[in-house]
């Protein structure tokens, strides 16, 4: 039952994110690319002001697979490496938090171009 | 006939106004929720394994980024992202997929000017300006806290 509801609240609020996207793209300029990169700075703004970290305990995946989950991950990263280390933390803290997510990606894709070819586009 | 054909335009057109926004929010919300879903039940699985929170909400995403790439290479991604619009773009398989889509579309112009460079296209700037808002909000709280 608990479990249940934890993925209702995922599912309501990821929706959300998608839903918010979904109009900038209808009813703006913002193109895709423009999206993901305003969903990644917005995701660092919330989580250095403090937003992201409740949003994250109430909604669990639904905050954390969006990109501002990416964005918020960097926050997090940065603030504690910066309480561990000081200054030099700012340089060190955004990378080592999301290191798997970006490593997984490109590692991914490059496979992924050796082993399928370009679809002509329907 | 005449009559008949302006009855039709006359619906057709009631139908139409309704903007193809409620309907592309409504997938939206649909599929980006269940994206989500899926990540928060795939954290849950892997920390039942033993795997720290961290970790598991790392794996979680990478899970979903393996499956988005998968789809992106064998041609069914883009066609599940005609419909779902933003609810397969905001969630990281959108990222993936940009990632993926990049690198096997610019095969024909190499591994290394081709795949190699043109694979940040999208994962370039979303990195990017990341970082450089992640330094910063590092620069501010330093500041904040140890003055």
């Amino acid at each position: 039952m608990e479990i249940l509801m934890s993925c209702i609240k995922a599912f309501i609020v990821g929706g959300l994110f998608c839903v918010i996207a979904q109009v900038l793209i209808d009813k703006t300029k913002l193109n895709p690319a423009r999206i993901l990169v305003s969903y990644v700075v917005a995701g660092v703004i919330l989580g250095a002001v403090g937003v992201y970290k409740p949003l994250l305990d109430f909604a669990g995946g639904g905050a954390a697979t969006p990109l501002t989950g990416f964005g918020y991950t960097i926050s997090r990263g940065v603030k504690e490496a910066v309480d561990a280390e000081g200054l030099i933390g700012v340089l060190k803290g955004g990378i080592t938090a999301t290191a798997g997510g970006i490593t997984a990606a490109l590692f991914f894709g490059l496979l992924a171009s050796l082993i399928f070819k370009s679809k002509p586009k329907r | 006939m005449n009559t008949s054909e302006q009855t039709y335009k006359k619906y057709a057109d009631a139908r139409a106004v309704k903007s193809p926004i409620l309907k592309n929010c409504i997938w939206a919300f649909c599929s980006g929720g269940f994206i989500c879903t899926i990540g928060h039940l795939l954290k849950m699985l892997y920390m039942n394994f033993g795997i720290s929170e961290d970790n598991s909400a790392m794996t979680a995403s990478v899970s979903l980024v393996f499956i988005a790439i998968l789809l992106t290479g064998i041609g069914v991604f883009d066609n599940i992202a005609k419909h779902t619009g933003a609810g397969t773009l905001v969630p990281i398989t959108g990222f993936a997929n940009a990632v993926a889509s990049c690198a096997i579309d610019t095969k024909s112009e190499g591994y290394i000017l081709g795949v190699g460079a043109k694979i940040f296209t999208v994962a370039g700037p979303v990195i990017l300006y990341g970082i450089s808002s992640g330094v910063i909000y590092g620069i501010i709280y330093y500041f904040l806290t140890r003055m």
